[in-house]
């Protein structure tokens, strides 16, 4: 069953036009990857679908388990499922990683009118993860990524998605800053999330992620538009001939 | 109540305030003569308004207008609705001193529970041989105004070298409305002695009303106290409170103020470090809404060498509501090596929200380190976007980023339960954000 479903998403900022008429169905269960060069809109879809503000979408639509994705606020998407593993997280300083772990995981439970997780239960479930990511817990007691490296920031990121089981996950550039171990650690992680009402849409511009999680579907983004998709073997051709052959479909 | 309401900058209406309550203000003749000269002083000077320098932000004559006739003394009826809030707003394990209306309710107070060392008499009681009490070296009319009005306070003396584990907890509850009520107390702190010192000022049903406190502190040599204000007074009531602080040599001294309650409010805290080798951390937290008017002014004065004095403030203004924070440091000439530093934040959560800060360096001496620094802006889209991202709806995303910006100062304040309790009045300000 189709899970998300972009329709033509044209999509503007600051009055420029930056996706004209994307169109892309993640179905459940799959595993897409989307390439690209820099600047052709990886990072523009993600936003749009997680519901940034300053994005104008003109024209086309998003579905989400067959509903409005763009009606909803942020929060009710994220209650819903979405998940966006930032390429650049930011850092909450003054926001206890642990404090805001819990507050979002019971926000998202309140929303669908599930019980609130209990202390002991929380402390539980997020142990197993950290441990399993290899994260330590005295950096779970600091702000959100306050301090972290990069490839602290990309586990953390990890961590959330684990913790909150959302049935999209969009993971923005993972690989990037990581080195080769935490990049294997990570992706076992999400490996360990696949499942078959799980989707996950894999954002990179390295071959070498794909090796670790392998993807169902490989799109070719340029020019705010998906101008080419294949099984997993078009990562490999991008990989020995680059994106020039494309920039002129686009 | 058939008291004519006080008018200000009229001498004829003010005078009534006084008559009116006279035969209601303790003390001896003594007493009553130096209350009538401070009455003067204050019918002379008339409310501070904005063209008084140290008041340019927080005109009173504009935004309070008048002065309410003197709050009754409570009845059973208001010491029952008293009671009610002194459950509520008690500090777990602290030892309470009550103060209704401006009149020490020993019935809801702990007096007995407090141990040798710790010296306790109603401002009442002390008034019969002390007229001291009422006289400090401010020329402030607010101040004179309180010194003539005054009906009760608490006067408590630390005995030397006293290790007091409860915090003593002043309640002011307010229960009479559309009244004002005027309290001094004294709290002097002997050497060596460790102590914690809570005001609270909170309303019991009570609405439209004014509160003018005084508070005067002296801290021994070497002793270590912690001073916590909590104002959370009824949301059109007025709060005028004046602080009077001598710090001793090698004191530890942490002060805290939140306001996050009263129409209007002004804290002015004057703190003398006059001993050697002191740390003074005086913060504040400013939390307001709707049309509130909220003033924390502070003079820390460095009259000797070799102190060091950290101010952390933060103001979240929502709505149309108006902080103001003054901070001046002062080294005076022989004071070297003093380290002065003074830090403030303000967060605006609406477009007509106002900060004004004023900070003052007045440095006469050579060899210091002072400084201050001031930011002011909204909370920040991108941290806002990554938590409603994860499922935070928009108020309780900013709630968080909110308790983090005041989180800083909060957390100068060491002891866990007073921590706590502080964090609790803070949400439950942020519940009633519109
Ligand atoms: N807020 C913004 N204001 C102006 N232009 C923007 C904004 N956000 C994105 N753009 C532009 O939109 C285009 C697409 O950016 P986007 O970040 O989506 O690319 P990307 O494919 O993720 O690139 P990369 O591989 O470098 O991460 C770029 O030209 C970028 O400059
Ligand atoms: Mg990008």
């Amino acid at each position: 069953m189709a899970l998300l479903e972009v329709k033509d998403l044209k999509v503007r900022v600051e009055e420029r036009e930056i996706l004209h008429g994307l169109t892309l169905t993640v179905n459940e269960g799959e595993v897409h990857a989307i390439m690209g060069p820099n600047g052709s809109g990886k990072s523009t879809l993600s936003h749009v679908i997680a519901g940034k503000p300053g994005y104008e979408v003109t024209d086309g639509q998003i579905l989400f388990k067959g509903e409005d994705l763009l009606e909803m606020s942020p929060d009710e998407r994220a209650a819903k499922g979405v998940f966006l593993a930032f390429q650049y997280p930011v850092e909450i300083p003054g926001v206890a990683t642990m404090t805001f772990l819990r507050t979002a995981l019971n926000a998202q439970r309140k929303a669908r009118g599930e019980s609130e997780y209990s202390t002991p239960d929380f402390l539980k479930k997020v142990r197993e993860v950290s441990k399993s990511l290899n994260i330590p817990q005295d950096m779970l007691k600091r702000g959100v990524n306050v301090g972290f490296s990069g490839g602290e920031k990309k586990r953390n990121e990890v961590l959330q998605m684990a913790l909150f089981e959302p049935s999209l996950c969009i993971l923005d550039e993972m690989d990037s800053g990581l080195d080769i171990d935490a990049l294997r650690i990570a992706a076992d992680g999400v490996n360990a999330l696949r499942s078959p009402k799980r989707a996950m849409v894999v954002i990179t511009h390295y071959q070498r992620l794909l090796n670790y999680i392998v993807p169902d579907v490989v799109h070719v983004m340029s020019k705010g538009r998906v101008v080419k998709s294949g099984g997993k073997e078009l990562a490999l051709e991008l990989e020995a001939s680059g994106y020039a052959q494309f920039e002129d479909a686009a | 109540m058939n008291v004519a309401v006080a008018k200000t900058g009229n001498g004829r209406a003010v005078s009534d305030l006084f008559a009116s309550a006279e035969g209601r203000l303790p003390g001896s003749p003594d007493v009553i003569a130096v209350r009538r000269e401070a009455f003067e002083t204050y019918e002379r000077l008339g409310l501070p308004h904005r063209r008084i320098e140290e008041w340019k932000y927080t005109d009173l004559r504009a935004l309070v207008g008048e002065v309410l006739p003197l709050a009754a003394a409570p009845d059973a009826a208001a010491l029952k609705r008293a009671a009610e809030a002194v459950k509520a707003h008690a500090i777990e394990g602290a030892r309470k001193l009550v103060l209704v209306d401006g009149v020490f309710a020993a019935d809801l107070s702990d007096t007995k529970a407090l141990t040798a060392e710790v010296g306790f008499r109603t401002l009442r009681e002390a008034l019969e041989k002390d007229s001291g009490l009422l006289k400090t070296s401010s020329t402030d009319a607010v101040i004179a105004l309180n010194a003539a009005m005054a009906t009760d306070g608490v006067v408590l003396s630390i005995a030397n070298g006293a290790q007091l584990s409860a915090p003593i907890q002043i309640l002011h509850i307010a229960t009479a409305a559309s009244a004002s009520s005027f309290t001094r107390s004294r709290v002097a702190i002997g050497k060596g002695a460790r102590a914690t010192i809570v005001e609270s000022f909170v309303s019991a049903g009570a609405k439209a009303y004014q509160v003018n406190d005084a508070v005067i502190v002296t801290v021994g040599d070497g002793a270590d106290v912690a001073h916590i204000r909590l104002m959370d007074d009824a949301a059109d009531a007025a709060n005028v409170s004046s602080h009077f602080v001598t710090v001793g040599a090698n004191v530890k001294f942490n002060f805290f103020n939140m306001t996050t309650g009263a129409a209007v409010s002004r804290l002015q805290g004057f703190i003398t470090l006059a001993g050697e080798g002191s740390e003074l951390s005086a913060n504040g937290v400013n939390l307001l809404q709707k049309t509130e008017h909220g003033d924390t002014t502070l003079v820390v004065d460095h009259a000797v060498p070799n102190c060091v004095s950290r101010e952390i403030f933060r103001a979240v203004i929502d709505d149309r509501a108006h902080s103001v924070f003054q901070g001046r440091i002062i080294v005076r000439p022989d004071a070297q090596k003093t380290d002065g530093k003074m830090m403030t934040r303000a967060l605006l959560l609406s477009d007509e929200a106002e900060a004004d800060n004023k900070p003052e360096l007045e440095i006469f001496a050579d060899d210091v380190s002072c400084g201050h620094g001031a930011t002011a802006g909204a909370l920040d889209d991108s941290l806002l976007f990554y938590l409603k991202a994860r499922g935070l709806p928009e108020k309780q995303a900013q709630a968080l980023l909110i308790q983090a910006f005041v989180g800083e100062a909060i957390e100068q304040i060491a002891d866990d339960v007073l921590r706590e309790h502080v964090i609790g009045i803070a949400e439950r300000w942020l519940e009633r954000r519109s």
